[in-house]
């Protein structure tokens, strides 16, 4: 019987939910990202399924900025943009082959660690709130870069570019459908984007839980009382910029990989900043399971509040004034109140909330 | 003033010659705008002895303590460390030398558990902060190294709780029990006792008598409580208005005029003139 827990105490690093409510969600969401291709068939489900698996794995990596080590970026995206970008540019260029797709991994997660690194150590030395400001403006900076360099970086529009053939949505991978449905290169390429943000993210796990995560721990809780301990908190932080960036940027290939496209709006944008935030603090920060969930709710309410919204419009046509408020367009407004009522009443976050009722 | 000054001076060159010191501080000194807090202190602290620091409230101490372990940088003068100069070297750079301190103002990590804050003492100390793949709870000897830790300080029964919710005197023992796991070669307690109360305070000082006993530490005392110095130090120095003033073995310097008058608040005839308004400290 210790057997297979322990096993799976070694694959979470540890790191139990330590609550039945949120034990079972996170079986949830892992069954069905798992199993999405066919409990939800259909283009737009597994769209949406391969953008939880992906936003997972960027708000898991920012959480470690902000939720353990107490820092804030903005240059979160633009690391994500440098993996989509690397990838892009690379499989654009040199063509759709994996010889350089690794290329454009490899130079994308060297150009992020040396921009992390230089970044950290320019700025942590001074104050948290200096490095806040320099990530505003490098990444600025970056998006007016990938808009400018048009011939390099496609400009506004950004870049679409062939994945090698086996992952194809034209090939079948059987003769025959498996459940129903017919395994072709696009369900490839999902489970290919599914594994590896299922590995980024125990990676990560593994990252918070081991001694290095408890000084990140320990920086956040009390900078002064870190560096009476013999911490050198800049380099702690810095190295935490790096693992962080390097998520991000793995996110960011995959999520290139899944769009066969890359551009501003899919990865640099601020507006994507500003969502992983939302995730970060609904989800719960300081925990990475708190991504986990708040990345599924956030994606999920952002693909399909609309199409609830329209059911209840119309279900309560002719009653006075609902049906108004409720219609489809009006669907940014609820998400936002819904965002404030759920920072609000769950401060900790989803997960210091199951946490705290403990069952 | 300059009587005080000379006496002192008298004091420590006959009583202390202290050949290999640990720690010195030369000409040490911090000045806060035109306020010098630290005045110019030159100490030495041999192996091995306990060194009670006493003076009234704002006499300087914890600003004296804050240059010898890094936490400030001094405006004059040098610390070194095994007769090297350390005057250079960062906070955490001295804190892995093995200077090893306690603070006045309980410094925890609030929201870790009391396992969790003494841990990361225990880990600085083992170097292995910066490992991202092993798993921290997985260190068996350095989570024993915490237990006993927490054992000496009597908090073994508390390690599950969250920092923040341990009561004042708690906090004051896991302050105690970081420095203790940090293994330090020079501790640095600052006023280690206040604020416990009366039974709880035996068990702190009996820790430090323990250390004393070890023979091979140097230990640095910031305190009030006169009884507590009488019994626990090999020596007392008296700093006033950021200078060292008197400096000598316990019965002597708690005898002297200076002390009597000035630091414990006796009541004499006429106050001296630079008499301490603040009054006779915490105890
Ligand atoms: N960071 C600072 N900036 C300005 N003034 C300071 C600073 N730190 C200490 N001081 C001043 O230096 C003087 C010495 O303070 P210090 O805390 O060292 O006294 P102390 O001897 O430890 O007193 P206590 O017994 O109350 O702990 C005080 O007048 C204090 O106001
Ligand atoms: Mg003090």
């Amino acid at each position: 019987m210790s057997a297979p827990v322990s096993f799976l105490g070694e694959l979470l690093s540890g790191d139990r939910p330590r609550s039945r409510v949120l034990a079972v969600l996170l079986v949830a969401v892992l069954i069905a990202l798992a199993a999405a291709p066919f409990l939800f068939p259909g283009t737009r489900s597994l769209n949406v399924a391969a953008k939880v698996a992906v936003f997972i794995v960027l708000v898991a990596s920012y959480d470690l900025l902000l939720g353990y080590t107490g820092i804030v970026s903005f240059a979160h995206t633009m690391f994500f943009g440098i993996g989509g970008y690397g990838v892009g540019i690379a499989m654009g260029k040199l063509g759709a082959g994996w010889g350089s797709l690794a290329l454009g991994v490899a130079i994308a997660l060297v150009a992020a660690t040396v921009l992390a690194f230089a970044i950290g150590l320019l700025s942590l030395r001074v104050r948290a709130i200096f490095f806040t400001m320099i990530t505003l403006a490098v990444a600025s900076f970056f998006q007016i870069l990938a808009s400018q360099l048009s011939w390099f970086t496609g400009g506004e529009d950004g870049l679409n570019f062939k994945l090698p053939p086996m992952l194809l949505p034209s090939t079948r991978l059987f003769e025959a459908p498996l459940f129903g449905v017919d395994v072709t290169g696009r369900i490839l390429s999902y489970y290919l984007v599914f594994l590896c943000a299922l590995g980024l993210f125990l990676v990560l796990l593994r990252v918070v839980n081991s001694p290095f995560g408890r000084v990140l721990l320990a920086i956040r809780e009390n900078e002064f009382r870190a560096e009476a301990l013999g911490y050198r908190t800049v380099v702690y932080r810095s190295v935490a910029n790096c693992v962080a960036a390097l998520g991000a940027t793995c996110a960011g290939v995959l999520y290139a990989l899944w769009l066969r496209y890359t551009g501003p709006d899919t990865t640099l944008s601020f507006n994507i900043m500003i969502d992983i935030l939302l995730m970060v603090v609904i989800g719960g920060m300081g925990t990475l399971y708190g991504a986990v969930l708040g990345a599924t709710l956030f994606v999920v309410a952002q693909n399909y509040l609309q199409d609830l919204m329209k059911l209840a419009s119309d279900g309560l046509a002719g009653v006075p004034l609902l049906p108004a408020l409720l219609h489809p367009d009006r669907w940014l407004l609820w998400l936002g109140i819904l965002f404030i009522l759920c920072v609000y009443y769950f401060p900790n976050g989803i997960v210091g909330r199951l946490r705290k009722t403990r069952t | 003033m300059r009587t005080l000054a000379e006496q002192h001076a008298g004091n420590r060159r006959s009583r202390h010659p202290a050949e290999h010191p640990v720690l010195e501080t030369r000409d040490l000194g911090i000045r806060f705008g035109g306020h010098l807090a630290v005045d110019r202190v030159s100490c030495a602290f041999a192996r091995g002895t306990l060194t009670a620091i006493v003076g009234p409230n704002g006499a300087g101490k914890t600003t004296y303590f804050n240059l010898i372990s890094g936490q400030l940088a001094p405006t004059s003068g040098r610390v070194a460390l095994f007769g090297e100069d350390i005057s250079g070297l960062s906070a955490p750079q001295r804190a892995r030398r093995g200077i090893g301190r306690a603070f006045q103002l309980t410094q925890l990590f609030p929201r870790l558990t009391v396992r969790e804050n003494v841990r990361l003492a225990v880990q600085s100390r083992a170097g292995i902060g910066l490992e991202l793949w092993s798993m921290w709870n997985r260190h068996v000897e350095l989570a024993e190294k915490a237990e006993h830790c927490l054992h000496r300080v009597s908090l073994a029964d508390k390690a599950d709780r969250v920092a923040s919710t341990l009561p004042h005197g708690d906090q004051r023992k896991l302050e105690v029990a970081i420095l203790l796991a940090l293994e330090p070669e020079v501790f640095m307690f600052d006023e280690p006792t206040a604020g416990m109360s009366v039974d709880e305070v035996p068990v702190i000082l009996e820790l430090i008598r323990q250390i004393k006993a070890q023979g091979d530490k140097t230990v640095l005392l910031v305190e009030h409580k006169m009884d507590v110095v009488r019994s626990l130090a090999d020596r007392i120095i008296v700093l006033h208005q950021g200078r060292l003033v008197a400096d000598g073995d316990p019965a002597t310097v708690i005898a002297s005029p200076i002390v009597q008058e000035a630091y414990l608040g006796i009541a004499s005839a006429s106050p001296p003139e630079h008499a301490m308004t603040e009054g006779a400290a915490h105890g």
